[in-house]
Order: C-alpha cells, then structure tokens, then sequence
C-alpha cells in the first residue's frame, strides 16, 4: 500500500522533523513519497539542504574582512580584567 | 635565557592548561586567550554584526570565564564551554538591543497555488557545494544574505546550522518552546533559500 498523498503544503511541515530524523517510519515514508511524486518540491528541498550547508561553511570559515587573531590591547584588557578579578577576590 | 615552556608554545595538555588556570598562572591565562580569543570573536562577529559589540562580548565572556574557572568540570572541552559563555553573552546583548522594526519576510517563504501546490521550478542544474564555495561572489552573497535576517531569525540560523547547537538546546539558549524553535528555524533557512536561490540555480549574475 502506498504512503497517503500530502500536498506541498504539508509537505513543508515535515521538513525539520525530517532533517532531525525526528519522523515515524511513516511520516518518512510519506515524506520521501512527496519528495519522488513532485519535482518543485524536490528542487525546493534540495536548494533547502544547499542552503544549510552553503551558510554553515561560509560561515564557518574565516571573515576575509576581520582579523582572524584577538587584537593585542583586548588580550591585555582580558588580562588585566581577570587580575582585578584575582585581586578583589570577584 | 630560559627555553619556551610548553604554555607559552601553546602546546600545553588541555588538563594541564586547565590546572594552571585554577592556581592563577599567568602564562596559561595568556596561553588561553590567545588560543580561544580569535576563533571566540569570530563567533560574536557572526551574532552580533558590530565589531565593538562583538570585541565588548569577547572580553566580558573571557574574564568571565577565567574567573570561574573552577567551575569548569571537564565534561565538554574546554573550547566548547567558553564558546557557550560567549553565546549567552551575546544573546544578553542582542536581547538588550533596542528592537529595530523588522520587515516581513512573507515574500521569502514558499508560495503556493489554491490547490496547495509549490510554484517554483522543477529541475535544478548540478551545481556543487564545493564549486560554490570556491567563489568569492558566492561567500559574499552568503554572508549578505544572512546579514539580512532579522535578530532572531540570524541567531537561530547561526546556532543550529552554524555553531552546531540541537534545535532543543537552541529552544532553551532563546526562552522559546523547541516547536517555536523549528518554526523560526524552517522561516529563516527557507528564507535565506530563497535570497539564495539565484546561487543555488545558477542564475547569480
């Protein structure tokens, strides 16, 4: 027996739960069912998929407009901070 | 002249470092705040969008975190302990910021015909992540896109898929029910999806 129809709607609902691996055995077989019957949704989650990794490694990686290093007077300022700290018994 | 302790090269055992954190040696503080201090403000950068916000950030959550040492059980890396600190630092002050109006992003979520339909299109061209990546537009075009979210659709973006968080530590770190948090999470991937879309179809200019 095939997996009952949702529309693209109810589709999206799922999506989340379905990139936590939050789904029953059955909502992911309707799921995956939607995803093989409609091919709008199909590029929909597969840009969807893109996106998360695209951001996360964009992001991830090094701003090429910031220093990469903590600038020397915030290491002094941290330092000094924890030594006041130290001293006041905080 | 004496040789370079392990410390000072950075090549100290995190237990080690951790030990001559709590009696107040400071070659290990300097060890970590070098060590911790760069990757840690890339993260307040990334949440906060102002580089003095974000310098400010670094600086509280450090001290802090120099000064509880002691609370530090060992459990996580140390690492991922300070990055936490940083986080919550951070949400203090996004919470604290004057909220700006934010503009609705209905246009960016996915459209439907009156019989539930996705409108969009049917094929996509095999473009790879890694042929993305590669292109300096592209980053670009990221970080822009994201940097348009609003707060708090950014943050959660940012926590989920960016700093690795679960959706229910994320649903905690933000006050907010872990459905809440899906539902945010869902607005702001499908709508930085869409801003990305020309990339992802190949259609960027």
């Amino acid at each position: 027996m095939s997996p009952p129809h949702i529309t693209c709607r109810e589709f999206q609902d799922f999506v989340v739960d379905y990139c936590e691996r939050h789904l029953s055995e059955a909502q992911r077989a309707v799921f995956q069912q939607h995803l093989a019957d409609c091919p709008m949704c199909r590029v929909h989650f597969e840009t969807y998929l893109k996106t998360i990794e695209l951001g996360r490694r964009v992001l991830a990686g090094a701003d090429p407009d910031a220093p990469a290093e903590l600038p020397e007077e915030l290491v002094e300022a941290v330092l000094a901070g924890r030594a006041a700290g130290r001293a006041d018994g905080s | 002249m004496s040789a370079i302790t392990p410390a000072e090269q950075g090549t100290l055992p995190e237990p080690d470092l951790v030990a001559g954190l709590r009696q107040g040696d400071p070659i290990c503080a300097s060890t970590f705040v070098r060590t911790y201090g760069g990757p840690m403000l890339s993260v307040a950068r990334r949440m906060l969008r102002h580089e003095e916000d974000a310098r400010d950030c670094v600086q509280e959550a450090m001290i802090q975190a120099l000064r509880q040492i002691d609370g530090f059980e060992g459990r996580a890396a140390l690492r991922t302990w300070l990055h936490r600190i940083v986080v919550n630092r951070a949400l203090m002050r996004l919470r604290s910021r004057a909220s700006r109006a934010e503009e609705s992003l209905d246009e960016l979520m996915p459209q439907f015909d009156e019989t539930g339909h996705l409108i969009g299109p049917t094929e996509m061209p095999a473009v790879s992540i890694e042929d993305l990546i590669e292109q300096n537009d592209v980053r670009r075009l990221v970080r822009a896109a994201i940097d348009r979210l609003p707060d708090g659709m950014r943050t959660i973006v940012l926590l989920r898929d960016v700093e690795g968080y679960g959706t229910e530590e994320v649903a905690g770190m933000l006050g907010i029910s872990t459905g809440a948090a899906k539902v945010r999470l869902h607005r702001a991937r499908n709508a930085l999806r869409k801003l990305l879309e020309p990339v992802l179809l190949g259609r960027a200019r």
